[in-house]
């Protein structure tokens, strides 16, 4: 008996102590230093030569193992490999940052969504740029060059864009003798007539992304911003509860109302929306440019193959401005090799790169010249749309807790479009939602 | 004797009395569950079986026939063979840890008496209760400060947080009902308790063991989250991550064909093992029987 | 010495060699037991204290002047549960808490209800019962991953649900639609496998008990609900224990099959996941706390109020008594009291390593 409970109570106090070591050491250093390397005042030249790595999503050109490749046969003591991170852009930000909150040097070159840059320029988890080592930054597009800065300073350099384009079904179009819209009444006048063509009485009017996720942010500052409205102002100040929006807003709302959006376009994100397109089901899609070369193929897959054209997005009362899309590359903060990083990253994203790019994949390049150029244009009648739709196209807020603020945003329009909140209440209780946020 | 052999066979009376639907019933109903059990894993066939093209054509037998999602499924760049290899290694050294450290374990709690064992079994149900997306992220933190990251037992030895106790659990109750008469006539025999354990005791306690395994076994297949983030190098993570993070040409969609393609990859190989091995596994749970 | 402090009933037959088991059974327990348990220390005692101590601290909030995020953790003491229970979170973590609650008690009952029908169907069917065992192992095969990626290409807008039933139901959006697809898909996955359990319970029933009732004139209805039923009862409540906590803590399915952010299925797991991803560690933190709180008292009711055989304590103590056959009805029910704990294993490991 004695045996018994002395043991036992050893063996309690045993746990107990351990406990309480473990608690003790994960009190411990859990204090970050809050002094960056780079000052803030300018940023330090980036030094470390040596093998680094870069960290994707997947590469849908096709060309990134024969860059990296040529890149690592020029620089046989800089190797680059590749990790490539699952398919989810949620997933490759989560990844990116349980790596960055260890401080891991895992990752030394980053692929960055446009929206995480002030995320993780403010969680000092990227190193700062020094413009004079990337000369050619003039050569790419400012609004995209936009998306790579916080508070003014460098953070990333553009590789590729993306804006919102209105695909359209020319033939039907054709067929009705409608131009295509620039406005969204001339939208729904040319929807009225293309329907009342025998083939084409069943057909939906139009869809974006509807779904409650960041598409639908996407879509939904179009729209605002389409009606002149703003979702954060110049001035980094949210100013969404104005006539405008609520304008801008209101339209789409009424087009589910009459079923000039199919109710299922609700549950769209991208990828349905270009099915429906391309089995013929609507006549407008708003989506981006990777569609056209899919839309296109002839191998079956598209009912539409060449009956379709692209147009810039019509906004309320005039052009509309589309959401800037697109990625970044980024350096780590944690690498050592900060210089490699450097030249992978202009390597990557020079001119040849990216005109490689454009012919296997319909992205979006940042480098401004390849717009204008000739062939290029033939080849992909898109680009001209594209160049305008980016030129004058907006980004998101630019906020460091990107997260709150489109969950903010797509609660509200998600709410005003299943008809569960009425536009001016999802708009005010928005604005509230967003002044809190969004306090620098 | 002459009148047994002359005796009738044995006849289900109570069905030959029966009205037609008593007798036909029990069979529609096997049929109902045969659907239910098989409808949705034969339209993942179905899908994996379809063009790429015709993905979304819902045509309860596809129109045309093709292995091109397979093909693509183990087209060297997306690296699933590996994976799987990966899969079938984390989980099997999970299951053969997890019978080692528990069989000794359960049998402790089966057999000796002592002061805190409702207090062990009471921790080691406990344990199993923590959501597991909270256990991830102190893990990772500790990992990486001992450099695991990419390395098979950054995945290996957290999910014996749920295997183990599932483990212990069965066999506890497994060894429970092994009468104790059994060590206590090898020991008469002149057996030490540990040869007594070895030689008596396990062997009749295969059925259970075994059970335990396969159990273990299909758990440890199945996990996701603490392989997804742990591992993050193509050629170390598993199957089930592998399968998530195809990606089809646009970088946007979500491959169904090629996913299902894998999924039935996957799952094929349990399905045998479990169909074969499905005595053994229904026997381990009737296992009273240790007479 | 010995005999004295070992705790072993003394009533066992045979004292002479097994004393020599319980000899310095404490300790000897203890280092049997320690490899056990110095690894669950290490993969869930650890991560539980840490994520406790999480939860009392709040980092990486605050923004200098200079727009960079200031580092460190400050200890904020029970403000990250406070903010749990107030205001617009408090009223999102009630609906998590409504959801988790009720995909619990609709998921368990309708696998019980399921399970012991196939269980009952399978009994009765002479032939093809071989084929109908093999089957029902499929479900429980298919790894939870692909299973959720399986039910989601089903439940698309064009999919294959739509087209069977001619509706144009949104599955994914919010309403009753979303919550009626996470349950068909947890069901579909998990009633099989009670229905084996189930199954092994009732083939332990001597088909004499059968014959008693019948020969007392029990009805169909009768024998099931006094006769099958208790037999079957001990098997059955632990394998929905286990069921139970591995719902409450359900998150792959409604994250996979209607998205994040969707209040008709918005569980706490969600909650707590989704505050991690937004690097908010200490409210994270507190939500899984709150979490296991939930499932361990659900636990301890269970166990306490409707005596779950969970310890199998009940298999150790009875046959003792008894002797050998007094009534093989009785002697096999008490026969099968031990055999529960095998079964909660096997739905635990259905559903509980995909998290």
């Amino acid at each position: 008996m004695r045996f018994e409970r002395s043991h036992t109570r050893k063996a309690v106090a045993l746990a107990v102590a351990s406990s309480l070591v473990l608690l003790a050491s994960a009190c411990g250093g859990d204090d970050g230093e809050t002094g960056g390397d780079s000052g803030s005042t300018g940023a330090a030249a980036l030094e470390g030569k040596g093998p680094i790595n870069f960290a994707t999503g997947k590469d849908t050109s096709g060309n990134l193992t024969n860059q990296v490749a040529a890149w690592n046969s020029q620089h046989p003591d800089e190797k680059v490999t590749v990790t490539e991170l699952p398919e989810s852009a949620d997933q490759q930000r989560a990844q990116m940052i349980s790596n960055a909150q260890i401080k891991s040097d895992a990752f030394s070159v980053l692929n960055l969504d446009v929206v995480w840059t002030a995320e993780f320029a403010a969680n000092r988890w990227i190193t700062e740029l020094p413009a004079d080592q990337f000369p050619d930054l003039s050569k790419l597009l400012p609004s995209t060059l936009d998306t790579a800065k916080y508070r003014d300073k460098l953070y990333a350099v553009p590789v590729t864009s993306d804006g919102g384009l209105l695909y359209y079904r020319k033939d039907l179009l054709d067929k009705a003798g409608v131009q295509p819209p620039t406005t969204w009444e001339e939208m729904v006048a040319a929807c009225a007539k293309v329907k009342a063509l025998p083939e084409a009485k069943n057909i939906g009017c139009y869809a974006g992304q509807f779904e409650k996720y960041e598409g639908l942010t996407v879509n939904f500052s179009e729209a605002v911003n389409g009606a002149k409205g703003v979702v954060v102002g110049d001035d980094g100040k949210p100013n969404v509860d104005t006539p405008e929006a609520l304008a801008g807003l209101t339209a789409l709302v009424e087009g589910f109302k009459t079923g000039f959006i199919p109710k299922a376009a609700i549950t769209y994100q991208e990828e349905p929306g270009r099915r429906a397109f391309q089995e013929g089901n609507l006549l407008f899609h708003r989506n981006w440019p990777y569609v056209y070369a899919l839309a296109n193929k002839t191998d079956g897959s598209s009912k539409i193959a060449g009956k379709f054209a692209v147009a810039p997005l019509p906004g309320l009362n005039g052009p509309g401005t589309s959401t800037l899309g697109g990625h970044n590359y980024a350096i780590s903060e944690f690498t050592k090799n900060k210089a490699t990083a450097a030249e992978f990253i202009k390597f990557m994203s020079s001119e040849e790169r990216q005109k490689a790019n454009v012919e296997k994949t319909s992205q979006a390049p940042t480098w401004a010249s390849l717009y204008d150029d000739p062939a290029l244009n033939k080849q992909f009648p898109y680009l001209a749309p594209l160049k305008a739709s980016i030129e004058t196209a907006k980004s998101r807020p630019k906020v460091v807790k990107y997260g709150d603020v489109t969950t903010a945003i797509q609660e509200a329009a998600y709410g005003a479009l299943t008809g569960t909140t009425p536009p001016k209440d999802a708009l005010a209780t928005l604005q509230t939602k967003l002044s809190t946020l969004i306090t620098q | 004797m002459a009148v047994a052999e002359k005796a009738p066979k044995m006849i289900d009376v109570k069905a030959a009395e029966a009205p037609w639907w008593r007798r036909w019933l029990p069979l529609l109903g096997v049929a109902v569950i045969v659907i239910y059990c098989l409808a949705p894993f034969y339209w993942m066939v179905v899908s994996a079986l379809r063009r790429p093209t015709d993905q979304f054509d819902n045509s309860i037998i596809p129109k045309v026939w093709s292995i091109t999602n397979f093909t693509d499924v183990f087209k060297p760049g997306t690296g699933f063979g590996r994976a799987l290899l990966n899969s079938l290694f984390v989980a099997g050294t999970v299951t053969i840890l997890t019978l080692i450290v528990g069989m000794v374990a359960a049998y402790t709690l089966a057999r000796l008496e002592f002061r805190f064992k409702n207090f062990v079994l009471a921790i080691i149900i406990t344990t199993s209760m923590f959501p597991g997306i909270s256990l991830v992220i102190p893990l990772k933190k500790l990992f990486s400060d001992i450099e695991w990251i990419n390395t098979y037992q950054a995945m290996i030895v957290p999910s014996l947080s749920f295997a183990l106790p599932l483990a212990v659990w069965n066999l506890t109750a497994f060894f429970r009902q092994m009468p104790r008469e059994l060590e206590q006539a090898a020991m008469v025999d002149g057996c030490t308790p540990a040869q007594a354990f070895r030689k008596v005791i396990l062997p009749l306690a295969a059925p259970g063991v075994f059970t335990t395994a396969i159990i273990t076994f299909i758990a440890a297949w199945n996990e996701y989250l603490i392989a997804l983030s742990m591992v993050n190098k193509k050629s170390i993570q598993t199957a089930n991550v592998v399968i998530t993070g195809f990606t089809g040409t646009s970088g946007r969609d979500q491959p169904f064909g090629s996913q299902m393609a894998a999924g039935v990859v996957v799952t094929i190989p349990l399905v045998i093992a479990v169909l074969i091995f499905q005595r053994r596994i229904v026997a381990g749970l009737t296992a009273g029987g240790v007479k | 010495m010995v005999s004295a402090t070992a705790p072993v009933p003394t009533q066992e037959k045979g004292t002479k060699r097994h004393t020599s088991f319980n000899e310095g059974t404490g300790r000897l327990a203890a280092l049997l037991l320690s490899p056990t348990l110095i690894v669950l220390v290490l993969v869930v005692v650890y991560p539980i204290l840490s994520a406790l101590r999480e939860s009392l601290y709040t980092s990486g909030q605050r923004i200098d002047d200079s727009g960079f995020i200031i580092q460190g953790s400050e200890f904020v003491g029970l403000d990250n549960f406070s903010a749990i229970f107030s205001g617009e979170t408090g009223d999102r973590f009630w609906n998590a808490f409504y959801n988790t609650t009720f995909f619990t008690v609709t998921c368990v009952v309708l696998e019980t209800v399921l399970g012991v029908a196939m269980a009952l169907v399978m009994h009765k069917a002479f032939k093809g019962r071989a084929v109908v065992r093999a089957t029902i192992l499929v479900p429980w095969a298919i790894p939870t991953v692909v299973s959720a990626l399986l039910w989601k290409w089903i439940f698309q807008a064009d999919g294959i649900a739509n087209s069977v039933l001619g509706t144009q139901i949104l599955w994914s959006t919010e309403g009753w639609q979303s919550v009626l697809s996470v349950i068909i898909a947890d069901t579909w996955k998990t009633a099989p496998f009670i229905g084996l359990l189930v199954l092994a319970g009732l083939q332990t029933i001597p088909g004499e008990v059968y014959e008693a009732a019948k020969v007392d004139g029990a009805s169909v209805w009768q024998t099931f609900v006094r006769i099958t039923l208790p037999l079957v009862k001990p098997a059955l409540l632990v394998a929905v224990l286990f069921r139970i906590l591995d719902t409450l803590r359900l998150f792959d399915l409604p994250y996979v099959l209607v998205g994040p952010n969707k209040e008709s299925v918005e569980t706490l797991s969600i909650l707590a996941f989704l505050e991690a991803n937004q690097t908010r560690y200490g409210p994270a933190a507190a939500y899984a706390t709150l979490l296991f709180v939930y499932v361990a008292v659900v636990a301890y009711v269970f166990v306490r109020v409707l005596g779950a055989d969970v310890i199998g304590e009940a298999a150790q103590k009875k046959p003792k008594k008894n002797g050998n056959g007094k009534g093989r009805g009785r002697g096999q029910g008490e026969q099968d009291a031990s055999k529960p704990t095998l079964l909660p294993g096997l739905t635990a490991g259905g559903g509980g390593g995909g998290a």
